[in-house]
């Protein structure tokens, strides 16, 4: 090291004056400051996962915390993955993800390709689109069951008023039919924006440039918009796709507001199922074996999903 | 921008794109404004067929919002003649105000509950964020990953081993739990969205700040701080957006004292059922902070919508 007139004076600072000069070394602020978010994620997402796992194996009932714990090994699991009705389940909220991701996907991308049109007033409209999906949605879904009902409700009315049904013809909460198109009505109409604007910011990320290029090699528009646009936004839609799939893997308070699950149990995905195990009969083990199984499952499909998109991007 | 660009596109087609997406945006409103016309009608007009778009406006779904009501004999309301205009209201169907309903405490709730645990986060996740993005942190992405994966865990699941926590340490139905609980959900977005935006700040001005005699302490809050203002202020409208929405945590560990808005809008019951007026008015003031906020703050709010994805 050079001798400056900064080091001379550091070395002729005696030790503890020095430490109070500089305060505490960057390590050691490195750890005050991380500590506390760490601590507080242990302690309420780890400790509580590493529980659930630990309830998995027994036949505990939270509404009977006295009674004597046994471990049940992997029968909870067992009983799980051979029941019927669970497969119902998965297959009603495979039907939700499907169809919600489609839709969200064509509609949000249409839209976020119109609005980078850059027309006059384009932002302001942005705004009034994506306001549904700032909104509560148990809130959302409770005031949807109002639009919804049969006869009085102002969506029968519109579609009867557009096809010459007789509104009271159809109920979309009460029909086995219908219900799981109800759910995925309202849950496009709430976050159809969050696609858009993840697509809008990838379009947005494409330079001019390339455009120009390929204006002056005489690329047709069509042949534009399918060599360019789509695999330089496809990046962003995979990442919006990967958002909606988790949230809607979770879907809970928006459904359970709208349906309750029902009818029958045509609407209950598997995060309301699994709040009945938990909350409603209080099987406790036997819910938290399902837990675990819905997280390793998402985890799973988000991370090979992951690999994918990561191989997009690298193309 | 020069009057001949290739890339720009013509009259006609911004003429056509602006008109599909204003008729979007159009049919979007439609269920949001009916929920704000509802609060307004009475009950009859509320379920009449066809839908009313014309109608008396009332605030009787606001008063029933706002109270609960007994029935009178014709003696006790000869007797007692109305004094305000809220009373009045309530009269034509032989009833008097009773008391405040629940409503103005689970409001209050929303509010201590969704601002404790947005400053918590964003105090929390503003130290976490500076040190992730100053410092070497032994195993840092995969402490971030971490951090970040907690969210991919469906709330039910976490809301088992909780509520048995929260039973134990005396937490179930409080403020102070709930608080908690929002924080270690909203860190984690905090913690990345923060991190972002410290990235961006030179770290030139810190050292110079440092070579002037700050302490880091110093060079933190005097100079860091400042600069990430408008990120630190993105952030929390997200947080607190997160918790003002939140259903499925509140209505699995609360019941009464720290019992917030969501779970308890849908519960309102006039007579003979769901008194969709006073729910209405319930959903309109309890979505119309939000709204306003979306509205006026929408420059700021991209990034924190796309999860950090997306910068600008």
């Amino acid at each position: 090291m050079t001798e400056t007139p900064i080091t001379r004076a550091a070395q002729a600072t005696p030790p503890p004056m020095a430490r109070k000069i500089r305060g505490l070394s960057d390590r050691a602020i490195a750890w005050i400051f991380v500590g506390p978010t760490i601590f507080l994620l242990l302690a309420i997402n780890i400790f509580p996962l590493i529980w659930t796992i630990n309830l998995s194996f027994t036949n505990f009932r939270a509404n009977r915390p006295n009674r004597e714990v046994d471990y049940v090994g992997l029968r909870n699991y067992e009983r799980i993955l051979t029941d019927s009705d669970i497969w119902l389940n998965m297959q009603a909220t495979a039907h939700f993800l499907f169809w919600t991701i489609l839709l969200q996907v064509l509609i949000g991308f249409t839209l976020a390709y119109l609005i980078n049109k850059k027309f006059k007033g384009n932002d302001l409209w942005t705004t009034i689109i994506v306001l549904p999906m700032m909104l509560s949605p148990a809130v959302v879904g409770n005031f949807w069951k109002f639009l919804y009902q049969p006869q009085i409700g102002l969506f029968n009315y519109i579609v009867a008023f557009f096809t010459g049904k007789d509104p009271s013809s159809f109920e979309m909460l009460g029909s086995v039919d219908l219900a799981p198109w109800s759910i995925v009505i309202v849950d496009t109409w709430m976050w159809t924006p969050f696609v858009m604007l993840i697509c809008l910011a990838g379009l947005r990320s494409i330079p001019d440039y390339i455009y120009e290029a390929a204006e002056i090699d005489r690329a047709s528009k069509l042949r534009q918009f399918f060599t360019l646009t789509i695999p330089m936004v496809l990046p962003f839609l995979m990442l919006a796709v990967l958002f909606r799939g988790i949230e809607n893997f979770k879907m809970f308070d928006l459904v359970v507001q709208l349906t309750g699950g029902g009818p029958g149990s045509t609407t209950e995905l598997t995060s309301i199922n699994l709040k009945r195990e938990a909350f409603e009969k209080w099987r406790t083990g036997y819910a938290s074996a399902y837990a675990i199984i819905l997280f390793v499952t998402v985890f799973g499909l988000a991370s090979i999903y992951v690999k994918a998109l990561n191989k997009v991007k690298e193309r | 921008m020069s009057s001949f660009s290739v890339t720009e596109p013509s009259a006609r087609s911004k003429w056509f794109a602006g008109s599909l997406v204003i008729l979007y945006a159009l049919i979007t409103l439609v269920p949001l404004a009916w929920i704000m016309l509802t609060g307004f009608k009475s009950p009859a007009d509320a379920i009449s067929y066809p839908p009313k778009v014309i109608f008396d406006p009332t605030l009787e779904g606001y008063v029933n919002l706002f109270t609960t009501r007994t029935r009178q004999t014709d003696d006790f309301l000869a007797a007692n003649p109305p004094e305000t205009w809220y009373e009045e209201i309530v009269r034509q169907y032989d009833m008097v105000i009773a008391g405040p309903s629940k409503f103005g405490e689970r409001f209050l709730n929303s509010v201590i509950i969704g601002f404790g645990s947005t400053f918590l986060s964003i105090f929390l996740g503003t130290l976490a964020a500076y040190a992730f993005s100053r410092f070497k942190i032994p195993l840092a992405d995969d402490l971030l990953f971490f951090i970040l994966s907690t969210r991919m865990m469906p709330p039910i699941a976490v809301a088992i081993p909780i509520f048995l926590m929260y039973r134990q340490l005396g937490l179930s139905d409080t403020h102070l739990g709930m608080i908690l609980l929002y924080t270690a959900v909203n860190i984690s977005l905090a913690v990345w969205l923060l991190k972002g935006f410290i990235d961006e700040i030179p770290r030139e001005y810190e050292e110079a700040a440092l070579i002037d005699g700050y302490t880091r302490f110093q060079a933190f809050y005097k100079v860091v701080l400042p600069q990430a203002a408008t990120g630190i202020a993105s952030t929390a409208i997200f947080c607190l957006i997160f918790a003002w929405n939140e259903y499925a945590f509140a209505v699995l560990l609360t019941s009464g004292t720290a019992q917030t808005a969501p779970p308890f809008i849908p519960t309102i019951i006039g007579v003979g059922g769901l008194d969709w007026p006073a729910v209405a008015a319930g959903a309109t003031i309890f979505l119309l902070p939000v709204m306003i906020f979306t509205v006026a703050l929408r420059k700021h709010l991209l990034r924190g919508i796309t999860f950090g994805a997306v910068r600008k």
